[in-house]
């Protein structure tokens, strides 16, 4: 027997991808998928990327799907909205390598702006989906979904949860298989969606659905546990592994294959008892397909609909079924109250932080966006406004200056003729769905000025490469965006390089582009601190003499700057010497 | 060295049994996580462990869960359910206490991060922390990991000697604690590690 190994579920599903024969994937980082390509680009012989967003990923796994090879695509949820044009036309193709698109939603927002449930997005386009409760199963259903893609030409999602993507298990593997590529041949019948294709092709995909449901009614990895009492609990995913231990020895049905959801097996195994419950995390979405069975399900009137599922929840959820099983609730300690919270903050040493305070102190509307430095919105930075997706500050920007425009007649400039609306966001955002917006500010002739946090690196999610970095996922030398150029290029005339560790350069700056009447972008430049290399900077002291304690500097939220009984000093260890500090000083008491 | 299948066989029809460990972003709770993890596996448990990653790791609150038995569920501990604590912060030791089960341990480092709205002087850093935990769960070892971890070559292997602390609770052989550590461990790290766990071993020997 092949020893079993301790892996995360992401690692287990990069692994099934490599056993099954697939040779490339794409993706663009998103917490929790990022691992997924990290580790299968590590695996021999295969190609792996990123890709500057997910709609760019998808499209790449199809075309490498199309030449013949079993491709993956990976992506967090809100990463599949992006992608959401390929993703309903790509069923109308089919495949000829297997193709395997891994989406990983995440309940209780840990990382995302959002908790959609993307399940649905495999209802809505007639995909096939598979549902692992943990690192074995994503072994296992991943080997599975390739097969299946294959058989059926059809692409597979398989759908992760935060918990499954990061918890580790004892992953047991099967024996690796290579994919033979399937010779490229053309048939552009089934390949160009025209819309008389189109319509060739909708039929098919409506048959394929009734033959994946007779699949699911028989699929292996669908379990029946007959355990004691007269109820029955309908579940998938995680949520499985607490129902197990909030109601041992109950009757469970355990779904792997979530879409088609297999009507018969469900009404089968629930018919035979009296109650049925259906515990799911987020949306109702086994609950309805249950419920319009006729078999009136108790689900997300108890369950709950918002965050996460854990033991104590579900437990709670149906009072009456735990007491059933005889099993007590743990007695636990009370909850501490009154703690401070500890949310995630901007490093010391973070270039973020001097541009988002020059920012707010301009008195600028910050249409912000999705990296490290949305942390600004805190207080005491309060810099941020508004912010919803990837690359929407540009294009939010946008919208907001023609607004107050309106409102305020001919320029929505304050009393010092200084335009307000300013747009923020990351190097690696900017790749992903900012330079699009970029075409709309100039275009459409906004005045506004646009921030680019280049700080060389994909942060928030672990310093992944992208394409201004000059390297690959697989550490190999690639040309690298320009960023002025292609700002120029687009129509911008006004682009300006700061630093953003020089606090005057970055307020003359901005104050000079907010003024103009133009179209500008500013481009903040410096490595993210964590990943500078050379850590001999020297560290700030507060001055015992200078300083009056006014509290001015705190306004930075550095964690290397601490007011302690009233006296604001510098922590020698956590300071890394920026030196935005001593400059926000008005009676330079902060010195080397 | 006890063959790992005669292990399996002891451990057959095992509850699950649960470990928490808590601390701040940057402060390698996961590390601590696997190297615990790794050691109750070379032994031969069935083990699941969960952890956060992404925003969560920019200073802020960190924890991770080790669950291990003949066959683990849910890779989340319910409340009431962890014999152990531990954590490097005495604040996060606080806000995790709820996990413990009745007589259950807290292993913590004296280490205080502020966060901060107390760095900011907006609110009180909890001065009694150490003994509030000591209060709510008696079977407290509170220590100065980072000291001992110093003593022992590298001031960053503090969890390292709470899990030495934490080993004698453990049916893991010193071996297979020693094996994780070769293993999870960066080569250059490995001494320094090894020598952490071996002093929070011995000191919670002693005081047994």
């Amino acid at each position: 027997m092949p020893e079993k190994k301790l892996m995360t579920g992401n690692e287990a599903v990069a692994l099934a991808a490599f056993h099954s024969g697939a040779l490339f994937a794409s993706a663009y980082p998103g917490t929790p998928s990022t691992e997924i390509l990290e580790s299968f680009s590590r695996f021999d012989g295969v190609y792996a990327e990123w890709a500057p967003n997910e709609k760019v990923a998808l499209e790449a796994a199809v075309g490498a799907s199309i030449g013949g090879v079993r491709s993956l695509a990976a992506m967090k949820h809100v990463g599949l909205n992006v992608a959401a044009d390929p993703w309903f036309t790509l069923p109308y193709i089919g495949v000829s390598g297997g193709l395997v698109v891994v989406n990983a939603d995440d309940p209780g927002m840990h990382s995302s702006q959002n908790e959609q449930d993307n399940r649905y997005y495999a209802k809505a386009a007639k995909v096939p989906m598979l549902e692992p409760a943990d690192s074995q199963e994503a072994y296992e259903l991943t080997r599975e979904a390739y097969r299946m893609s294959e058989r059926h030409d059809t692409p597979v999602m398989l759908r992760l949860t935060t918990r499954v993507c990061h918890s580790r298990g004892l992953v047991e593997t099967s024996e690796p298989e290579t994919h033979a590529r399937v010779p490229y041949e053309k048939d552009e019948v089934k390949r160009v969606m025209i819309p008389g294709h189109a319509r060739l092709r909708h039929p098919v995909m409506v048959e394929r659905l009734a033959e994946l449901e007779e699949l699911s009614n028989d699929f292996p990895w669908q379990r029946e546990e007959r355990g004691a009492g007269d109820a029955v609990v309908v579940t998938s995913g995680v949520a499985y592994q607490y129902v197990k231990e909030a109601f041992p020895g109950v009757s469970i049905l355990k779904l792997a294959m979530t879409n088609p959801l297999p009507r018969r097996l469900i009404t089968e195994f629930c018919e035979q008892y009296k109650d049925v419950y259906v515990v799911e995390e987020l949306e109702p979405y086994l609950e309805e397909t249950v419920a319009s069975l006729g078999l009136y399900p108790k689900g997300k009137e108890w369950v709950p609909r918002v965050g996460e599922l854990n033991v104590d929840n579900v437990r709670q959820s149906f009072p009456e079924l735990a007491a059933s099983t005889g099993v007590e609730a743990p007695v636990h300690l009370a909850h501490v109250e009154g703690l401070p919270p500890r949310p995630p903050i901007l490093c010391a040493g973070c270039p973020h932080r001097g541009i988002m305070y020059a920012l707010a102190r301009q008195k600028a509307i910050i249409a912000g966006d999705i990296g490290c430095y949305t942390l600004s919105v805190l207080p005491p930075l309060s810099a941020h406004d508004c912010q919803v997706c990837m690359g929407a500050s540009i294009t939010m920007g946008h919208g907001l200056e023609k607004a107050l425009e309106m409102e305020e007649g001919e320029s929505e400039a304050d009393s010092k003729g200084s335009h307000r609306v300013v747009s923020v966001l990351g190097d690696s955002t900017f790749f992903h769905s900012g330079v699009t917006g970029l075409m709309e500010m100039a275009y459409n002739r906004g005045r506004y000025t646009v921030v680019i946090l280049d700080n060389r690196t994909t942060a928030m999610t672990g310093f992944q490469d992208h394409p201004g970095t000059g390297v690959t996922l697989q550490r190999e030398e690639t040309s690298s965006v320009n960023i002025e150029m292609l700002a120029r290029a687009i129509g911008i005339e006004n682009v300006r390089v700061v630093d953003p560790y020089d606090l005057d350069e970055c307020r003359k700056v901005l104050d000079e582009e907010m003024k103009r009447d133009a179209p500008s972008v500013v481009i903040s430049r410096r490595a993210c601190v964590l990943r500078v290399k050379d850590k001999d900077r020297t560290a700030y002291a507060v001055s015992r003499e200078e300083c009056n304690d006014c509290g001015l500097c705190m306004r930075l939220a550095c964690p290397a700057l601490v007011k302690r009984d009233g006296e604001v000093m510098i922590l020698e260890d956590a300071c890394t010497g920026c030196g935005v500090c001593a400059q926000v000083c008005k009676r330079e008491a902060i010195k080397v | 060295m006890v063959s790992k299948d005669m292990n399996k066989k002891a451990i057959e029809g095992e509850a699950t049994r649960s470990v928490v460990l808590a601390g701040v972003g940057g402060q390698g709770t996961i590390l601590a996580a696997n190297l615990l993890a790794s050691a109750l596996v070379e032994h031969g448990y069935d083990v699941k462990t969960s952890e956060v990653h992404g925003m969560a790791q920019r200073g802020g609150s960190v924890i991770s869960m080790v669950r291990f038995g003949s066959a683990v569920a849910s890779p989340l501990v319910p409340y009431g359910e962890a014999e152990a604590l531990v954590a490097t912060e005495l604040l996060e030791t606080l806000r995790n206490l709820e996990f413990l089960a009745p007589g259950g341990r807290v292993i913590a480092s004296r280490t205080r991060v502020d966060p901060l709205p107390v760095l900011q002087g907006a609110v009180e850093y909890p001065a009694d922390a150490e003994e509030r935990i000591s209060s709510i769960a008696p079977e407290s070892i509170i220590v100065d990991a980072a000291a001992i971890a110093a003593e022992a070559g590298d001031a960053r292997a503090a969890n390292t000697v709470l899990l030495g602390i934490l080993s004698p609770m453990l049916p893991v052989g010193e071996d297979e604690w020693l094996a994780a550590i070769e293993s999870l461990v960066k080569a250059k790290a490995v001494e320094a590690n090894r020598k952490a766990f071996l002093a929070g071993r011995r000191l919670a020997e002693e005081s047994a």
